[in-house]
């Protein structure tokens, strides 16, 4: 593997893995902070490919409709907190996979409804269509840059939220001591909605800016979101840096065993898992 | 956020008579002269055959504690096992290949559980659902395994022993009769192990495993053997699945069965092995009926499934047992 090419791969498992940081960051989160096993969060990246794909239709312009279906993801995750979520928090953990479980076969067929199941593509913005030149037969397509640029930019403001300013501190202090922090007369149920809503609009905005990368598909979460778990089992649960650095290391292994030892390349991340169990039953970076 | 309850783990009068009911209705049936019985005669074996795989996962989740979201991984090895145990032009031997299948998905749920069993909570549900889907990809990726085409079990098993024939699967009557026979010796079975100082143990550990610990239990060792015989258990079911379907694939493994059995052994009423049962049944019986009803029957299962959460999370043994007890007794009940 000459330079180049490395350099092309490495760039892939860079933008794999923060596409993937961008799902499991909200799925950490919703369960550090409001202990709820979520396994609907892949559906909610499907929901955004498909969402994509509908609104470009509508406005010819990739942009604006990931901008409104940030917002109608955000919503949607808000008045789906109200609705059922809430009333989740304090039960067993069996519940809620049930519950989850149950949202994802409503997801599938409200989509199967309303937008069918057909395979669909989305196009490139025509101002990020080029590609660079690397060497005189390889180059790199400008798209996969603003997905990655994109992506370090949301984590870099999801940091900056929750480490730097009062909302965080609230969402940190609710995660570390419920009862203590509602004491003090922060509306913790404000906060959850806020951090629910929160997860779903950034899994639903990785499914948009992932479209025109891969095609829209209906089976497209749950192969997501059983990666997520892996990144969130090895980053350990609750804590986003963790998730950071987990998703890039299965970003890497990942892209690097499609390449050099596609054999098991299927197998390789659960074995990384599998590892990291071994020494570390809680992850990389318990929180 | 501690692990579930087990409910009604002393089967009620009420319960154990409507039990046996059932089991003697079941046996009656294919005697019923009716159209089409022969339909119905498959459709209950394979409700049979997925209530003894919610049983093996009612000894994780209803006993142990434990919830698993990988539990097919280890009904689908099974079948594959019979899969590969088959020669393409003459039926193999029920007496060894049966055994095989269950003590290699056994040996498989081993290797997995020693990794698995060491995380808690919702480690654990994430951990199994990624090792079953590992096991997926694997049948999934490889074409010499059946890739996603999956692959055919020509006959069904021969119970032919030393050149006499007790009884032919081949016929369907004769199958039911033999997965009943299953399903009440693994029930059998799993009572008396859920009152034996083994069951009692795994009852310990899910109500409280640090208490469990601290009397001296070495918990590890007890929920790895859990997770080992769940596994060879649902790898009869996954057998006898894949000997009457005549064919596997790489769904049989998928997180759909899995979670579909966590929501049978809910739907019952989890801990005491006859909830699983009921819930198979009723399960199967929802869902073979909305499929009926309509082309978007999963809109209908979901919410099916959110409703029975939301307002029955203690399941149908739950909700007969607060119908048919005495009244006093109730309020006893804390």
């Amino acid at each position: 593997m000459d330079f180049a090419n490395f350099l092309i791969q490495l760039l892939n498992s860079l933008q794999y893995g923060l596409l993937l940081f961008m799902l499991a960051a909200g799925l950490t989160l919703i369960f550090g902070i409001m202990g709820v096993v979520n396994l609907a969060h892949g559906t909610f990246y499907m929901l955004g490919a498909y969402l994509a794909w509908f609104l470009t239709a509508q406005f010819d312009n990739l942009l604006i409709a990931i901008v409104v279906g940030a917002v109608l993801a955000i919503a949607f995750g808000w008045a789906l907190e109200w609705l059922l979520i809430r009333h989740f928090y304090k039960r067993d953990h069996l519940d809620q996979v049930l519950l989850t479980f149950g949202l994802i076969y409503i997801f599938q067929e409200a989509r199967s409804i309303l937008w069918g199941d057909d395979v669909h593509s989305v196009a490139v913005p025509a101002m990020f269509n080029g590609a660079i030149q690397l060497t005189d037969n390889l180059s790199y397509p400008v798209y996969r840059l603003v997905v990655s640029a994109v992506c370090a930019g949301l984590a870099m403001g999801l940091y900056l939220l929750i480490s730097k300013t009062r909302l965080g501190m609230k969402i940190r202090a609710g995660a570390f001591n419920r009862e203590m922090t509602e004491s003090l007369g922060i509306n913790i149920r404000f906060i959850h909605a806020i951090v629910f809503a929160l997860g779903v609009g950034l899994a639903a905005v990785a499914g948009m800016v992932a479209a025109p990368i891969s095609s829209v598909y209906p089976g497209m979460g749950s192969s997501v979101l059983i990666m997520c778990f892996v990144v969130v089992v090895i980053g350990g649960i609750g804590s986003v840096r963790g998730a950071l650095v987990a998703a890039l290391m299965v970003g890497l292994v990942d892209t690097f065993c499609k390449v050099l030892l596609p054999e098991i390349a299927g197998m390789a991340v659960y074995m990384l898992m599998a590892a990291v169990l071994l020494f570390k039953p809680e992850g990389l970076f318990k929180s | 956020m501690s692990t579930a309850k087990a409910q009604l783990e002393i089967l009620p009068r009420s319960i154990q008579v409507l039990l046996a009911a059932g089991a003697i209705a079941l046996a009656a049936f294919p005697l019923i002269p009716m159209e089409s019985s022969g339909f119905y005669i498959q459709l209950l074996s394979q409700m049979m055959i997925l209530a003894i795989f919610a049983m093996s996962l009612d000894l994780l989740q209803g006993v142990t504690g434990l919830v698993s979201l990988g539990h097919a991984a280890y009904f689908g090895l099974a079948g594959y096992a019979l899969a590969f145990l088959t020669p393409a032009d003459v039926p193999v031997s029920l007496w060894w290949s049966l055994p095989v299948a269950a003590l290699g998905t056994g040996l498989a749920a081993l290797v997995i559980g020693f990794f698995v069993v060491r995380t808690h909570g919702i480690y654990f549900i994430m951990v199994t659902m990624a090792f079953a889907q590992m096991v997926f990809y694997i049948f999934f990726d490889n074409a010499e395994l059946g890739g996603s085409d999956g692959l055919y079990v020509y006959f069904r098993p021969d119970a032919t022993l030393f050149g006499w024939q007790p009884f032919d699967l081949e016929n369907k009557t004769t199958f039911f009769y033999f997965t009943l026979a299953l399903l009440v010796l693994i029930y059998a079975f799993l009572r008396r192990l859920l009152f034996s100082p083994f069951g009692r143990a795994l009852t310990g550990i899910r109500v409280n495993e640090h208490r469990m610990r601290a009397v001296g239990y070495g918990s590890f060792g007890y929920k790895l053997t859990a997770f080992t015989l769940a596994g060879a258990l649902a790898g009869v079911a996954g057998y006898l699945w894949a000997a009457q379907t005549g064919y596997v694939n790489p769904e049989l493994m998928g997180f759909h069965l899995s979670a579909h059995a966590i929501m049978m052994v809910i739907l019952g009423g989890m801990g005491n092995f006859a909830g699983a049962i009921v819930g198979a049944f009723a399960f199967e019986w929802v869902m073979h009926f909305f499929k009926d009803m309509t082309k978007h029957w999963q809109l209908l299962m979901g919410s099916f499934i959110v409703l029975v959460v939301l307002f029955a999370p203690r399941g149908l043994l739950g909700l007969i047992e607060r119908f048919t007890a005495p009244k006093e007794k109730v309020e006893e009940a804390p």
